[in-house]
């Protein structure tokens, strides 16, 4: 997977106005190594959002005057640029608050329509909370089935056990395209042409394989398909949920009010079409400003080089953490995962292993990352995790390193 | 950060002096830290005059969570259970002789509410942040 051009990220590290910044009394430089959690932004995002609020500004659609008509034509042009990215076409695109409520999106208006009890939904064991408490809800409430594919001892999807399963003819399956913990990442095309093969419906949580990689939703053949804009360099409080089109078409509103019907009688209403069906009430237009903002500046950049760059970051992470005495990464080897290494210290909780590191200004994440039954099956509580993106460099791995052996020597 | 290390945080939480469980007890309460996982579970013995003879803890967590307790259980013995139900999180401060941000507060006080909760005998679901506020 050679990009054509490859990441210039001295040059790309100037459109983020926040990596200049400095932490602590020490004036040390941030090392910002968090991005899984949420992205840093470029000045493009923070741009377009600011201008929007100092030139543009009205509430969107029905509107007759000036701004009206350009607020709506930008928030339908950010519609358009997060669909350019993911090659779907706008109308397939709901703007959501966030990965999680697209799902819960789906849980509540598809699921909720589709499944009775003891139909089966299959998960895998290394699912983010949000792709995981709203199944259990559903449980609970219509007693649909929850399985769960195993993860392999080497810390990836275990096709095999997904194969024993779909035998029980799932009705869903809902899965992960890269682990926020372990970095995995799941071969999505393949999980999902064997679900459509027994007849199921297929959910991916590509919360962090949208920023990361190249994904192509109908290349994918995926029905729905969840992220959120926060983590892929565009503002928080927006994200997208990517629904084939006659599925969207099928499926009841999810939440009732403004924008999402056609008409309403005092006693009855007509909703409105798909996307507009799913976005009650007032959207975040600003934000889906900044999200299309964000879609153009990964795109114009090329999801491949970003892949690469982060692959290379990966194995150098990886080599160098393992080289620690007493340091273990868990996850796959590099050539599975995303720039993510998550570790345990000998002797040593994450928190501690953060605080010492922060004093550096490097900023890395401790705890079970929304991912605890994961934590549970790999027998830890919790874990310290260092994650890259397209802005990160070599050397911030060097001083993450030069950061562990600090910690080690103050735990002595 | 160097002061957030002191030598005695270190000390405590790689060789604590009251790690254990005390059986039998007259009070015996745990509880976890939902943000970063931590649990402590405390036991304490106490005379006729609710007097603290004994006091130990158990767990995991981080070096903050672990030697706060240590020093909180060592701090109690002695004390009546009037005086461990008035303890603050100024206490637990003064004895760890350090300044913590919000979160790392919340490691550090979760023994003074496990030791809290006991003390005043409430049930699983009745504890809250107020005890240590
Ligand atoms: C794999 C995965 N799924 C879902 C989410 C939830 O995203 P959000 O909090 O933006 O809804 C995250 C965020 O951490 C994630 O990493």
């Amino acid at each position: 997977m050679k990009p054509k051009t490859p990441l210039n990220v001295d040059l790309l590290r100037a459109d983020f106005p926040i990596l200049t910044r400095e932490i602590g009394s020490a004036n040390k430089k941030l090392i910002y190594l968090d991005s899984t959690a949420t992205a840093q932004k470029p000045t493009d995002v923070i741009d377009a959002m600011n201008d929007f609020y100092r030139l543009n500004n009205a509430n969107i659609h029905r509107g007759v005057h000036t701004l009206a008509e350009e607020s709506t034509a930008m928030y339908e042009s950010g519609r358009e640029q997060v669909a350019a990215l993911i090659n779907a076409s706008p109308r397939e695109v709901i703007f959501t608050r966030n990965t999680t409520e697209s799902i819960n999106l789906v849980a509540y208006s598809w699921a909720r329509t589709n499944l009775q009890a003891g139909d089966l939904i299959i998960l895998t064991e290394m699912e983010h909370h949000s792709n995981l408490v709203p199944w259990q809800m559903l449980e609970a409430e219509r007693g649909v089935r929850l399985e769960f594919v195993p993860i392999t001892n080497d810390y990836l999807f275990d096709m095999d056990a997904y194969r024993e399963l779909l035998k029980q003819e799932p009705k869903l399956v809902s899965f992960t395209q890269m682990s926020n913990v372990l970095g995995t990442i799941t071969p999505a095309k393949e999980i999902i042409r064997l679900a459509h093969e027994v007849g199921a419906i297929t959910l991916v949580d590509a919360a962090q394989s949208v920023p990361h990689l190249p994904v192509d939703v109908r290349d994918l053949d995926a029905d729905f398909m969840a992220f959120s804009a926060h983590k892929m360099v565009g503002p928080s409080g927006i994200g997208a949920l990517y629904g084939k089109l006659d599925l969207l078409n099928a499926m009841p509103p999810f939440m009732g009010g403004g924008d999402m019907i056609k008409t309403v009688h005092l006693r009855s209403f007509a909703t409105n079409e798909v996307p507009y069906k799913f976005e009650a009430g007032t959207p975040a237009i600003a934000e889906a400003i900044g999200f299309g903002a964000a879609a153009a500046y990964l795109q114009n950049i090329g999801m491949d080089a970003i892949a690469a760059h982060e692959q290379e970051m990966s194995e150098y992470v990886l080599e160098h953490l393992e080289e620690i005495p007493g340091i273990t990464v868990i996850g796959p080897s590099a050539a599975h995962k995303g720039a993510v290494a998550s570790f345990v210290m000998d002797g040593v909780h994450p928190h501690d292993v953060a605080q010492i590191l922060d004093a550096d200004g490097i900023a890395v994440r401790a705890g079970h990352h929304c991912a605890q039954p994961l934590h549970e099956k790999c027998g830890i509580q919790s874990t310290t995790r260092a994650s890259f993106y397209l802005y990160n460099t070599k050397e911030e791995v060097d001083a993450l390193v030069e950061g562990i052996y600090k910690v080690k020597k103050i735990f002595g | 950060m160097d002061d957030l290390y002191r030598e005695v945080i270190i000390e405590r939480y790689k060789t604590p002096h009251y790690r254990g469980h005390l059986d039998p007890h007259d009070i015996f309460f745990e509880d976890d830290n939902p943000v970063c996982g931590d649990h402590i579970e405390i036991t304490v013995q106490t005379d006729e005059t609710d007097v603290v003879k004994a006091a130990a803890f158990d767990g995991h967590g981080c070096s903050i969570s672990q030697a706060s307790a240590d020093l909180l259980i060592e701090s109690i013995h002695g004390k009546t259970l009037d005086e461990v139900k008035s303890l603050t999180k100024d206490d637990v401060i003064e004895l760890l002789g350090i300044d913590l941000g919000p979160v790392r507060l919340k490691c550090a006080l979760l023994s003074l509410k496990v030791l809290k909760a006991g003390a005043y005998g409430l049930g699983t679901e009745e504890v809250s942040d107020a005890l240590v506020e």
